[in-house]
């Protein structure tokens, strides 16, 4: 309880964080202060809060419970591929974004797409679109805050109370902060999971007697040396993974983060010094989600691994029931939280667990985002701000932050699947597949509204369609994977153990391409903007 | 930026993104580097590094500074509340 006893403080300081830029902020009222800080952040704190935005349970939790199970392919899959794509997204169509919103007022990516293509409920269907995308990732957050404090205080927490005590807080920073508490908050939050990645390797290394045993251990055990190369996940795979940080310039909250910049110069140390900050982020937590194998002697982490030998074992004899039963004891979202307990003393466990904390709260920049295009692109546009003035539309935000809070919180006491699956089958892929929408609108002067309608209701009908498919088709067991669709003896469209293979590929990939193509094909057969073309 | 300029960037971008993807360090589990990171690793921890010295060049090189210059030609003035208003309420 000692290490839960310091994660209570850390929600504390981070809850007092947002109530004191609320009062920083009181009594101006306007919009543009609530939802972007007044377009006022300096380097540093963009920087920070730009990294703690993008990065959430996913990056600490969800990485280290996939590395367990599928070993360093983990690294390559997600994050070296964004220390590439996401920089690039930043210099490219970042700045661009910056500097339009500067110019033209905006606080948000559909104001821009209605400006810049002159329409108006098409930009209704993409907030729509945004909008139904970004919840799961919301609920996220919750499912990792009810996981890490149920797991720091050895099961003493309940799972439901962890994550209603994380979305009362984080909805409490939000709801008093905005923009300017979330900056600082998430701010705060990078610097303890910068320093969480270091601290965590240096004791858990230490109590597991050095990582050069530990690797040959696993080395010297044919299951386990596969999760030191990446044999367990197809090229094909891990070439599509590289799709998935496209989503980075298309999700509304980076998109809209990209507008807090007070300065277009505050971009240049985000740019250069991203690759090093993922690194330093994802490293430790893939490298010890592997050395997880190695720590048999934790109870729990011994009976994933026992599931795990189980379902690869007897997987084709059981029922999709029986399977699924392993999947949830396999599910390792916990397992650096597993580690800390075992090798680190309570309260350095509690301090790294608040680092985690910090990791899995960044649901809050989702919450505001969400916020922010309701009240903007729904709210404002159909006439309501005029009707009730700017000050009712910040009270609406607010409004909206405990509903959607309440909402995800909800859905996260269902949700069945682990964290990293959530995150990528649904809001991952199909942000990836939006992102052609900026790029569009941003490099692209044939670009049309049309075109922009095609893509995006591509994506959300290809989104549900994965849906669909993965629940009509249980998973099959770990192994070759159930053709549904075969075309000339080519596996078109299968369902495998962990999703959904499109021709090998994963979803993302013909996606975002027919999203590319829909947006080229309808936008050279319809009429272009006469005057927002001038705009790019 | 400059054509020549463009084309070294767009190769090197390319560049980059193609060696992404090591398949010929698939299977290997050895050799360790500093005697416990496997090469699939440590190949994408180097990897991270070549990506932040090529968005520093990037900076250096091609920093869109014209993007800010045309900021001030707005119909309204940055941070005034006014800015923008037509597209953000009609």
């Amino acid at each position: 309880m000692i290490s839960a006893a310091v994660v209570f403080l850390y929600l504390g300081i981070v809850l007092y964080i947002g109530i004191f830029a609320f009062r920083k902020a009181r009594g101006t009222g306007r919009a543009e202060d609530y939802f972007l800080a007044g377009r006022s952040l300096g380097p540093f704190v963009f920087l920070l809060s730009m990294l703690g935005t993008h990065m959430t349970a996913f990056a600490i939790l969800g990485s280290s419970g996939h590395a367990f199970h599928n070993g360093i392919v983990t690294f390559g899959l997600m994050a070296s591929s964004s220390a590439l794509v996401v920089p690039v997204l930043f210099f490219f169509a970042g700045t661009k974004l910056w500097a339009l919103g500067k110019r033209h007022g905006f606080i948000t990516p559909v104001q821009f797409f209605r400006a810049r293509w002159e329409c108006g409920h098409i930009g209704t269907v993409i907030f729509a679109v945004q909008a139904a995308l970004l919840v799961p990732y919301i609920i996220i957050g919750v499912m990792g805050g009810g996981a890490t404090l149920s797991a720091i205080s050895g099961g003493v927490i309940p799972y439901w109370f962890g994550g209603a005590l994380v979305a009362i807080v984080v909805m409490s920073y939000v709801f008093f902060g905005g923009m300017r508490g979330t900056a600082w908050v998430n701010t705060f939050q990078t610097l303890l999971f910068l320093g969480f990645g270091a601290a965590a390797i240096l004791v858990i290394g230490s109590g597991m007697g050095g990582f050069r045993s530990s690797v040959e251990a696993l080395l010297a055990s044919p299951p386990t040396a596969a999760l030191l190369t990446r044999e367990r996940v197809p090229p094909l795979f891990f070439l599509s993974y590289t799709f998935i940080p496209l989503s980075a310039i298309a999700f509304p909250h980076i998109s809209i983060f990209c507008l807090t910049a007070a300065k277009m110069s505050h971009f240049k140390k985000t740019v250069i010094l991203y690759p090093i900050c993922i690194l330093a982020i994802w490293m430790p937590c893939v490298f010890l989600g592997v050395m997880s194998n190695r720590a048999t002697d934790v109870p729990r982490i011994q009976e994933k691994i026992q599931a795990r030998r189980t379902l690869a074992a007897e997987g084709a004899r059981l029922s999709p029931g029986e399977r699924d039963e392993l999947k949830e004891k396999m599910a390792a979202d916990d397992v650096m939280l597993l580690l800390l307990g075992r090798y680190a003393p309570l309260w350095l466990a509690g301090l790294l667990g608040a680092g985690i904390m910090a990791a899995v709260m960044a649901s809050d920049s989702q919450i505001l985002a969400l916020s922010t295009i309701f009240t903007e692109d729904v709210f404002a546009y159909y006439g309501a701000k005029e009707r009730f003035g700017e000050a009712a539309q910040v009270h609406t935000g607010r409004a909206f932050v405990i509903a959607v809070t309440v909402f995800a919180y909800a859905v996260a006491l269902k949700a069945p699947q682990t964290i990293f699956d959530l995150a990528i089958q649904f809001a991952f892929s199909g942000y990836a597949a939006l992102a052609v929408l900026p790029l569009a609108a941003l490099f692209w002067k044939g670009s049309t509204k049309w075109g922009a309608l095609a893509s995006t209701l591509w994506v959300a009908s290809a989104v549900a369609g994965v849906a669909v498919f993965q629940t009509s088709i249980p998973a099959p067991p770990p192994g070759p994977g159930i053709v549904a669709w075969s075309v000339a003896g080519v596996d078109i469209l299968t369902r495998t153990p962990a999703g959904t293979a499109v021709a090998g590929f994963m979803p993302v990939v013909p996606m975002t391409l027919i999203s590319a193509l829909l947006m080229l094909l309808v936008s050279a057969m319809t009429g272009k903007p006469v005057n927002g073309r001038k705009m790019v | 930026m400059s054509r020549p300029k463009s084309w070294l960037f767009a190769f090197l971008l390319a560049a980059l993104y193609t060696l992404h993807q090591d398949f010929w360090f698939w299977s290997a589990a050895r050799p360790l580097a500093f005697g416990f990171l496997p090469p699939g690793l440590w190949y994408h921890a180097c990897f991270a590094v070549a990506a932040c010295l090529l968005m520093w060049f990037l900076v250096r090189a091609a920093w869109p500074s014209h993007l800010e210059d045309r900021v001030g030609s707005a119909p309204g003035e940055p941070g005034n509340p006014e800015s923008g208003k037509e597209y953000r309420a009609s």
